[in-house]
């Protein structure tokens, strides 16, 4: 049976073309950047051009890119370094509910140290008013972040409008670009923000690379001590491999963003007008900001976790949310603060299309997926009126 | 230690946060591309500077200056040695 991968927000498969660049720095130029003699200074240059690589996909001076581990330390590495950074001029930090956990998480533990932390609510299509930002700033307010784009649900945040907010009141303000960059046009300087985190998994390079923006002139606590690397900001030998591999492809993503896109949205368009035409399916995010490659919905009366081990059965690869809440069983908190019922957010099912992705494998997952369907409701006990339907979500109803 | 005041430098460069040894990296990098007699401002909040900077120098020829403290970091002011001709 052929295996049909519609789970690229969790992460891609690796580019062909990425996997050669990386190549020789495992073996043959397998030297430390640091060290003086030409196997080291070899590596070096190697991260020095990822760099290079890295920060034209962002629109970002080289200096102004650290190399992390992945999305999830530039995200702790933003937070924790500006707040720390900053405590002496105020101790407030605003977050919105749509974060990742990485975010969410580094937020509570800046509250456990004494920090002040809003967490801003967001509307049905998980959208973040700017003028709410504008609201909850305060004299102590240091940082402000806010994420690009959603992996669980798709919505694109307009980052560009609280940018400006953040520049006007002279507040630091960190995106967290993990799903955006690499898959929509990201611009630091039209964006106007000063941190930027993304991860290269996600648009076709290797796992544990990923890298945070700060602008020039900006102070960061660092996250992990250590030695000079990175300028003296993020300690480690550097994983050279990767770090060529997210360069390589930054450099095709950049290239080839219009193609992927405009195949991506076609797909995505005719899986999510198919899906329309099943009943009680919810869209889940914004019908036009969202990312192109992204379809999610939330299903009445059946729990995610079931259609997922239904449809793997049939060689269909998805995700009920985000990885984390998935795991645990847990209802999305993402969905709960776009005001979508618990009940209903259990139902929740995340399809994100890739390169791999073809029109006949959009056709075999609208058939599978309308049959799983099918078959969980007639074991449902809630499709036969047990005391949850009609309590319907706020979300935009395809049908 | 030698504390200064009003000291007017050439080129000022922040490694506030930045990782041990970077304040003698850069020294060394700044001091390099400045010319003969200009003042570097070093901003770091490393507390061993306050020995490997005065240290740095007297090795080197370049003169130190002194300091200056804020509350969170120390400004190091250093005066790039005059080569004889």
């Amino acid at each position: 049976m052929r295996k049909r991968y519609f789970d690229h927000v969790a992460t891609n498969p690796l580019d062909s073309r990425v996997f050669d660049a990386m190549m020789p720095y495992f073996r043959e130029d397998f030297g430390n950047p640091l060290s003086l003699y030409a196997l080291g200074t070899k590596a070096k240059e190697a991260i020095e051009n990822a760099r290079a690589q890295a920060a034209s996909l962002i629109n970002s001076k080289s200096s102004e890119i650290i190399f992390t581990s992945s999305g999830a330390e530039a995200n702790n590495f933003a937070l924790r370094g500006i707040a720390l950074a900053r405590q002496n001029e105020g101790k407030h930090v605003i977050v919105s509910k749509m974060e990742h956990h990485s975010i969410l998480n580094s937020a509570r533990f800046l509250e456990k140290m004494g920090f002040v932390v809003t967490f801003l609510p967001v509307d049905k299509y998980g959208i973040i008013d700017p003028d709410m930002v504008k609201k909850s700033i305060t004299k102590e307010t240091t940082l402000i972040s806010v994420i690009h784009a959603s992996s669980e649900v798709g919505t694109i945040e307009p980052i560009k409008e609280i940018g400006r907010i953040a520049k006007e009141k002279g507040i630091i303000f960190h995106t967290d670009a993990v799903a955006a960059a690499g898959n929509i046009p990201v611009d630091v300087k039209d964006l106007g923000v000063d941190l930027l985190s993304m991860a290269a998994h996600q648009f076709y390079g290797p796992k544990g690379a990923g890298a945070l923006y700060v602008r020039e002139g900006l102070r960061i606590v660092p996250l992990i001590y250590g030695g000079i690397q990175e300028n003296g900001r993020r300690a480690g030998t550097e994983n050279v491999p990767a770090i060529v591999g997210m360069g390589r492809a930054a450099e095709l993503a950049k290239d080839e963003m219009a193609d992927r896109t405009e195949q991506m949205t076609k797909l995505r368009n005719k899986l999510i007008k198919g899906v329309s035409d099943i009943e009680n399916i919810y869209l889940t995010g914004h019908p036009k900001n969202r990312l192109p490659a992204h379809a999610s919905f939330t299903v009445e009366f059946i729990e995610g976790e079931a259609m997922l081990l239904l449809l793997a059965a049939k060689g269909i690869y998805a995700a009920s949310g985000s990885a984390c809440s998935s795991k645990a069983l847990k209802a999305s908190p993402v969905l709960l603060s776009m005001g979508v019922p618990s009940n209903l957010a259990q139902g929740s099912i995340v399809f994100t299309l890739g390169a791999g992705n073809t029109e006949e494998d959009i056709d075999y997952l609208l058939s599978e997926f309308q049959q799983v369907i099918k078959r969980l409701r007639e074991m449902s006990p809630y499709s036969k009126g047990w005391g949850m339907k009609g309590e319907g979500g706020e979300c935009t109803v395809q049908k | 230690m030698k504390f200064v005041e009003d000291v007017k430098a050439d080129v000022t460069t922040d490694i506030v946060y930045m990782m041990c040894p970077m304040h003698l990296l850069k020294l060394e990098e700044k001091i390099r591309e400045l010319d003969d007699g200009q003042i570097l401002e070093i901003m770091t909040d490393y507390d061993g500077a306050l020995e490997d900077i005065p240290g740095w120098c007297e090795k080197t020829g370049n003169e130190f200056l002194g300091i200056s403290e804020t509350e969170d970091f120390y400004k190091f002011y250093i005066r790039k040695k005059v080569k004889r001709k």
